[in-house]
């Protein structure tokens, strides 16, 4: 009964989802208060059937109840507690189901959380994400539902997860990638709001900014997380692919990043507006791109789903409905930019316009290096396929993003309207003497090596750095003391200053990891040792283990530290039993300066076996400049003055002014 | 007025000095980047271009992979497409899913001994030779064209 | 230049955008380009499969399947995506009266091939033994089932990797024998 109750809960978050788009709309059309007033109580009526059907389907599955054919294709008996459990979302149709959790999560928060929004607004929100609600519904009560049943014998036991997906990155990847990818509907329901109501104001800008943060923020770690993921589950000692199904990650976050940048300028200016829509609609878009692109199997990737072109469809004419006609209407409503300009080309407004520019051309240049393969095979027909492989997208992103490193120094220290040339050069001259100094000495010495891509990135990284720190300086020189002063700056501007070491740790990190990392595949018999720098790997022979639900060839090897026992590092070759797959697990000696990296290949006769071992410098800071850059998201959202419930109790009609004002006193409390 | 147009010229001349820029650094990479795929078939029949990277696929004939009485990690055997047959060589780990009579594809050019030097052995099934559903049909099957 | 017109830039991007996904999703992932298409049957002579073991063998000869459309199909007992076909492939072979299909029986023992068949009925007008794969080395074929179309010249149009069902049916296999017919 439980899988049914969960399939009819479903249902009926789909008509309320229905109910949803059409009601509070209807209201704000015309101007009905009471239809409006609907909105939260269906957003949160459909949050609870969501949550409702996910529970049943996690229940099938800590039950293994296998006459659920999902259940049965995803989970086997002998599968531990927790994986059966992060099994849910393992799977196409599962975590289709998170997905749409997620969405109707995320309108229930909308609904908590704007209480000082006007309610025609927040009617509107909430039926542009109720009809991308409807849109996934559909899609899985007719293509994908999870409780599909086989009652009339159903099988004993279930065919097992894959195992590449039986470990703790699997458990909390897929939830907080798609928190952030979900998180963009936000801010592309406000953007679609705001162009329906023909608001398209600071307020708008100013309601968006700390979802977008939110969603950005969860999104950096999602892919962090799966980065991460790989560079352990797979065995390859590698970070990053470019693999179809993690650009289709970046894509959202690259424009994602960029919407925040431009959405500060419309706030703080009202300028860029039509182009800040723009990219609202862009980052949810690629989003649905990345839906797409994994469920449908138009890209080959080691993350896709079965591949079923009638899902592809369903999916797709859900992108012409929503994609489509939030662009019609952009054409149709957005701004067009006035004449007047009011800002130097040294301003804050066009350094960072400069920053859009740089992330959408480098979105750009992935979504080309992903489809191009697509292309390819259009114009040249079905016999020529190709791949782009990562050549193509580093030889891009290197350059990219070390001018956006440069132009993120200068940023720092403009200013709205315009800066001086002069006070920019006085600023930047010590920032560029300091960071070219420290940047080239510090690999030199330590290396004692001329890497000159090294430098670049230490220089970069130190840039970023230096710039941060000296214009906290700047800012607290005038204030009693140091601490002071730190405290009288808002928790937006740290929000902003963290995001950005963030950037620069993980500049540091992949430029490092790159070009430092000592990476060797050696065929070592018992006894055999291999010597990186003052570290020994002694490899002590492999034995076979007993898991839950595997078999595995377990290594031993010691590691000498100057030649004191320092670690035993066990990477594992599992085998397991339901799908006769068979996965490596790194052994991993984790550190904040380099990671110890190995791996187990495959045997070579004699007792003989292939070992990866990698002496990987730096490599964690990848992850932790990712975390940096979340909690700055997070902490420019804590700022007060999203949260102000300053006296907004005037008519709907005008509360739109009154948060201008608003927004232009916190300006000047902060300039 | 002068100040603004001399401004908005200087932007859209940096908009578009810009993207020329981005449309060359992308032609460029697309260049170093792209891998082109042929059958072993195609190969034999001379298709690929000398010291052309490329990406072979097929499968890996039985009882041709050698690795144990080999150098270090070197690895040999015969990607074959059941019509013809290449020899692969290559230096390395190979990935988990890598069995005689399975899918393979590899990256790598051929020499000139008409030996193929894969730089990297593919760990995933790969599409561009076979699409997932047959290689897991294939995979039920037990099947393989050991010749 | 009209601004607004500059608006509508994103618009039609997303459409080629959308036509190429489009295109991605409509072309066949069990299409596998094949170096013998549009090429001559490979020449062959091998023995027959007859449903009564005791019955004498007669060789089968690619002169033989030349013609009329022919529809080979390379099938085993040891392969259990070719048992989720078989019924459709009686069915079809049933109801598609201007093609004929061929088996080709591939690496397989041929009691339990005769067994299938006189349990599950035979969709095959000959069938063809190939007991060492030779034949399906000469048409390059890396496993089982798959299925090619030969038009009534022996010329090879087309190669399917994988089940085929009512879909694949519909949507490759007919198309492509109108087109030869």
């Amino acid at each position: 009964m439980i899988p049914e109750l969960g399939n009819f809960s479903l249902i009926l978050a789909f008509c309320l989802a229905s109910l949803m788009v059409v009601i509070p709309m209807a209201g704000a059309i015309t101007n009905n208060q009471l239809w409006m007033s609907l909105c939260r109580p269906l957003s949160s009526g459909i949050w609870v059937f969501m949550i409702l059907s996910f529970a049943c389907l996690a229940y099938a599955f800590l039950k293994d109840d296998f006459s659920v054919n999902y259940v049965a294709r995803n989970s086997n008996s002998l599968l531990p507690e927790r994986y059966k459990f992060a099994a849910v979302w393992g799977g196409h149709e599962g975590s289709l189901l998170l997905w749409v959790l997620i969405l109707s999560s995320w309108s229930y928060a909308v609904s908590l959380f704007s209480r000082d929004l006007p309610q025609d607004i927040l009617a509107r929100v909430l039926s542009v994400m109720g009809i991308i609600l409807v849109g996934f519904l559909l899609f899985m009560l007719l293509t994908s539902n999870p409780f599909e049943r086989t009652l009339l014998n159903p099988p004993i036991d279930g065919t097992d997860l894959n195992p590449l997906l039986q470990d703790f990155g699997l458990i909390v990847h897929p939830p907080f990638l798609y928190m952030g990818y979900v998180g963009f509907s936000v801010a592309f329901a406000f953007a679609i709001a705001a162009l329906l109501s023909g608001r398209l104001d600071a307020a708008w800008a100013r309601w968006t900014r700390p979802w977008t943060n939110a969603a950005w923020a969860f999104l950096s770690i999602g892919i962090a997380l799966g980065s991460w993921w790989a560079y352990y589950e797979l065995g390859w000692g590698g970070w990053w692919f470019w693999d179809p199904v993690e650009n289709v990650s970046f894509m959202p976050w690259l424009v994602g990043t960029a919407l925040i940048h431009s959405l500060a300028v419309t706030e703080k200016r009202g300028v860029f507006k039509s182009w800040t829509v723009l990219l609202a609609i862009a980052a949810f878009s690629l989003s649905l791109l990345g839906a797409f692109i994994v469920r449908s199997g138009v890209l080959t990737s080691v993350h896709s789903f079965a591949v079923d072109p009638a899902r592809g469809m369903v999916l797709l004419t859900i992108m012409l409905v929503v994609i489509g006609s939030s662009l019609l209407l952009y054409a149709i409503r957005a701004p067009v930019v006035k004449g007047s300009a009011s800002y130097t080309l040294t301003s804050r407004e066009v350094l960072l316009l400069i920053n859009n520019i740089i992330l959408v051309v480098s979105t750009a240049a992935v979504l080309l290096g992903t489809l191009y393969p697509l292309i390819h095979e259009a114009i040249y027909g079905e016999a020529n396929r190709v791949s782009i492989g990562p050549p193509y997208f580093n030889t891009i992103f290197v350059p990219l993003m070390a001018l956006l490193a440069f132009a993120l120094g200068i940023g720092t220290f403009s200013r709205w309207k315009k800066t001086s040339v002069a006070y920019l050069k006085q600023q930047l001259s010590k920032v560029l003497i300091a960071s070219l100094a420290f940047g080239i000495v510090i690999p030199v010495v330590v290396t004692s090596e001329f890497n000159i891509s090294a430098i670049v990135a230490v220089v970069l990284a130190l840039w970023i750095v230096f710039s941060i720190a000296k214009d906290i300086f700047n800012k607290t020189s005038n204030k009693e003391s140091f601490f002071k002063g730190l405290k009288a700056l808002s928790l937006s501007y740290y929000g902003m200053q963290f995001a950005h070491f963030g950037m620069a740790v993980t500049i540091l990190g992949v430029c490092l990891t790159s070009h430092y990392s000592v990476e060797r595949d050696v065929r070592l018999a018992p006894g055999d040792s291999e010597i990186i720098g003052n570290y020994e790997f002694i490899f002590e022979g492999v034995s076979l283990q007993q898991g839950a639900n595997y078999q595995a060839d377990r290594a031993v090897i010691r590691v000498l530290q100057n030649g004191n026992e320092y670690i035993t590092l066990e990477p594992e070759k599992r085998l397991y039993y339901a799908t006769r797959a068979t996965q490596t697990e790194a052994g991993i000696d984790v550190g904040l300066f380099r990671d110890l990296f190995t791996a187990l290949g495959d045997e070579r006769g004699d007792g003989s076996w292939v070992v990866r071992i990698h002496y990987k410098p730096f490599v964690l800071w990848i992850w932790l400049g990712a975390i940096i850059m979340a909690f700055g998201g997070v902490l420019a959202i804590t700022d007060k003055r999203y949260r102000s419930k300053k006296p907004v109790k005037e008519t709907q009609s005008e509360s739109g002014l009154s948060v201008n004002t608003a927004t232009k006193t916190n300006l000047s409390a902060e300039a | 007025m002068a100040a603004p147009r001399k401004q908005r010229m200087a932007i859209v001349g940096f908009i578009v000095a810009g993207s020329a820029i981005a449309i060359g650094l992308v032609l460029f990479a697309l260049n170093e980047g792209i891998n082109f795929f042929y059958t072993p078939t195609e190969v034999a029949q001379g298709a690929v271009p000398d010291g052309q990277n490329f990406r072979i696929g097929g499968m890996v004939k039985t009882g041709s992979l050698r690795t144990g009485e080999l150098e270090g990690t070197l690895v040999e055997f015969l990607a074959t497409d059941c019509a013809q047959d290449i020899p692969v060589s290559f230096t390395g780990v190979l990935p988990d899913l890598f069995r005689e009579g399975q899918g393979v594809v590899a990256d790598g050019y051929i020499d000139s001994n008409g030996i193929f030097q894969a730089s990297q052995i593919l760990a995933k099934h790969d599409e561009n030779y076979m699409s997932a559903e047959s290689v897991a049909a294939m995979e039920a099957s037990g099947a393989s064209c050991d010749p | 230049m009209n601004k607004r017109a500059l608006l509508i830039i994103p618009g039609l991007f997303f459409i080629a955008m959308l036509g190429l996904l489009l295109f991605g999703l409509g072309r066949n992932p069990n299409m596998v380009p094949s170096a013998l298409v549009n090429r001559p049957l490979p020449e062959f002579s091998l023995p027959g499969l007859k449903l009564n073991a005791s019955a004498a063998t007669s060789l089968i000869a690619s002169e033989d399947l030349l013609g009329g459309i022919r529809i080979i199909n390379f099938w085993a007992t040891w392969c259990p995506p070719c048992h989720i076909e078989h019924p459709y492939l009686v069915e079809i072979s049933e109801r598609e009266k201007g093609v004929s299909f061929i088996g080709v029986n591939y690496k397989d023992d041929l009691d339990e091939a005769r067994l299938f068949l006189e349990e599950k009925g035979s969709p095959f007008e000959k069938i063809i033994v190939d007991l060492d794969g030779s034949l399906g080395i000469d048409f390059g074929v890396a496993g089982a089932p798959e299925t090619f179309i030969v038009d009534s010249f022996g010329m090879i149009r087309y190669r399917h990797v994988g089940v085929i069902n009512h879909q694949i049916w519909e949507e490759t296999f007919a198309p492509v024998i109108s087109r030869i017919k």
